[in-house]
């Protein structure tokens, strides 16, 4: 399924954190996952939440910079080579993927993968074909 | 008269002094009359005439001169003796597009290098000591200027220029260095790796160093003079005056006396060019009245200081300046380099992923001077990409031009949109951390 993530320019100082996503909690979104790029001098935090139109308008009035991006969200099996499956459908496909985080799903024996595809619908047709 | 080079002059009378410079002065302003069309024009201008200058008091009827004035006339608009005398280049370090220019004849370079013949004596320098110049060579006037005085003193001079630490410290205990001559922080960081190549005290010769081309604190006089075990001189100078060797410190290291016998200080209200009276807190204005090629008349030098006239303890009669504590520019220096806010700003325009907002931080980490560039990141790139790796080559892209424009490397630190201050009236674009005086 193609969902919509939120990436917000992050400084390199204590607090920053815990200040945007107050920004985020004030708006009265719930974050469903996150990840965090970082390098010597900024970061970019890499959002999942329920409501993303809401959360990237305030994080916008508070001055940030963020762009949404589409991403792939694969809910896979909770057991050993849920993820490999995947990932080696994928690949034979010759889909590469730019980054992705996982997290563990609410449903009982499932995760969720989310993935950040250059191309984005090839890989959903496909995952969707197999049952994904 | 220990440790004088010209102990007639450098003793003078205060009358005797003000005589020659005015004989001097009249002669320089009749040459630049003659044969600068920018001064001939303002002269004109402002209905100057030269019968009308009867002390060197009225050198405030002059206007003055501005180091716009040297890009304009780029390279040589301003020289005022033809080129088949001068007989030497020079040129301002760092600045993007034109630099600043000048040029020496024979007798300039003979009156320049005895002003630095002054001051390294006024160091104890004599014939028997050995002058290792770590001044970089070139267009920048340090090293060829300390160069040509150590020579004319009679000094064996070392001509050894900046870099490469090991070979420095090789020299100072092969060829028994005396007299150093670099930037203080230079001195500082050949101390600091003295110190780590555990080298013995006793292999090193150094009595004093002479150092100049960047402001330094009573701090650092002190704890370059505990480190290396010498005693620190400073020198000042700028290149439109003539370079290293304008002025000097004596001994008694109290301010540095001028060469007044071939320059003349003034001190002005930097906003409304009126002249202020010794003691008083202004800028440096200098004119040069006995240069041939590039007789510069009340340059305003930005520095801003205060000139001292009671007796010094040392003999020498010439005025003393403090040292400048500042600028009534912007102008930064940065490991000698001249940086001027601007260039960073025109730098970041040419760049279009991000925005002409920045804020640069100057300060000396390991006695050398870092720069670091604070640039906002736009809303377009974080609309274009997430991707870390495009937004650090967007750093690296900066980082690449600001390093080639200024001529030093700055860190680029990316920070986020609006976090920058926006200016209200005067933009605060600097954050010097380096403590002077």
């Amino acid at each position: 399924m193609i969902i919509k993530q939120i990436s917000v320019f992050v400084e390199n100082r204590s607090g920053r954190l815990a200040e945007i996503t107050s920004i985020i909690a004030e708006a009265g979104c719930s974050i469903r996952a996150l990840s965090i790029a970082d390098t010597t001098n900024f970061g970019i935090l890499r959002l999942i939440v329920d409501d993303s139109k809401k959360a990237e308008d305030a994080l916008r009035t508070n001055g940030l910079a963020v762009s949404i991006t589409n991403v792939i969200n694969v809910r896979i099996e909770d057991k050993p080579g849920g993820l490999s499956k995947v990932l080696k459908m994928m690949s034979e496909q010759g889909i590469a993927v730019e980054y992705m985080y996982a997290f563990i799903s609410k449903c009982e024996n499932e995760a969720q993968v989310v993935m950040r595809i250059e191309d984005l619908n090839r890989a959903d047709e496909l995952l969707t074909k197999a049952g994904y | 008269m220990a440790n004088m080079y010209n102990p007639e002059i450098e003793t003078a009378s205060r009358e005797k002094l003000r005589e020659l410079q005015y004989v001097a002065l009249m002669k320089t302003l009749k040459r630049v009359y003659e044969n600068v069309p920018l001064y001939r024009k303002r002269f004109d201008e402002w209905g100057i005439k030269l019968e009308d200058i009867n002390s060197v008091d009225d050198l405030s009827k002059l206007p003055f001169t501005y180091k716009q004035d040297l890009r304009d006339c780029y390279p040589y608009g301003l020289f005022a003796a033809p080129m088949e005398e001068v007989v030497r280049i020079h040129a301002s370090s760092g600045t993007t597009g034109k630099q600043t220019v000048v040029g020496y004849t024979k007798n300039d370079l003979n009156m320049w290098s005895s002003c630095v013949a002054r001051a390294l004596a006024a160091a104890g320098c004599t014939k028997k000591d050995f002058v290792h110049i770590s001044y970089g060579y070139g267009l920048f006037t340090g090293g060829l200027g300390l160069h040509d005085g150590a020579q004319l003193l009679g000094a064996t001079t070392i001509p050894v220029s900046s870099g490469n630490t090991d070979r420095q410290l090789q020299i100072f205990q092969d060829f028994g260095s005396s007299i150093l001559c670099c930037t203080p922080s230079y001195a500082l960081f050949l101390s600091d790796a003295i110190a780590e190549k555990k080298i013995p005290h006793e292999n090193l010769k150094l009595k004093a160093g002479i150092f100049g081309a960047e402001p330094w604190t009573e701090n650092m006089r002190k704890e370059i003079e505990a480190r290396l075990g010498i005693k620190a001189y400073d020198i000042y100078g700028l290149s439109e005056i003539a370079g290293p060797g304008v002025s000097y410190d004596c001994e008694y290291q109290c301010g540095m006396h001028i060469n007044e016998d071939n320059f003349i200080p003034e001190i002005i209200d930097p906003d409304t060019g009126k002249v202020l009276p010794y003691g008083v807190q202004g800028e440096l204005v200098f004119t040069c009245i006995t240069k041939e090629a590039l007789p510069l008349i009340r340059y305003r030098t930005r520095d801003i200081t205060r000139l001292l006239v009671d007796k010094c303890n040392c003999g020498r009669t010439f005025v003393r300046m403090e040292k400048p504590c500042g600028r009534s520019d912007d102008m930064l220096i940065i490991r000698g380099v001249n940086v001027f806010p601007s260039q960073i700003e025109s730098v970041l325009l040419t760049i279009k992923e991000v925005l002409p907002h920045y804020i640069l931080v100057v300060d000396r980490i390991n006695n050398l001077d870092t720069l670091e560039v604070k640039v906002e990141i736009s809303d377009e790139i974080m609309s274009s990409t997430d991707s870390v790796r495009h937004i650090e080559e967007i750093a690296k892209k900066i980082k690449h031009k600001i390093d080639s424009t200024l001529g030093i490397a700055a860190k680029i630190t990316l920070v986020e949109p609006n976090t920058i201050p926006r200016s209200q009236g005067k933009a605060q674009r600097v954050i010097d951390n380096r403590k002077y005086n």
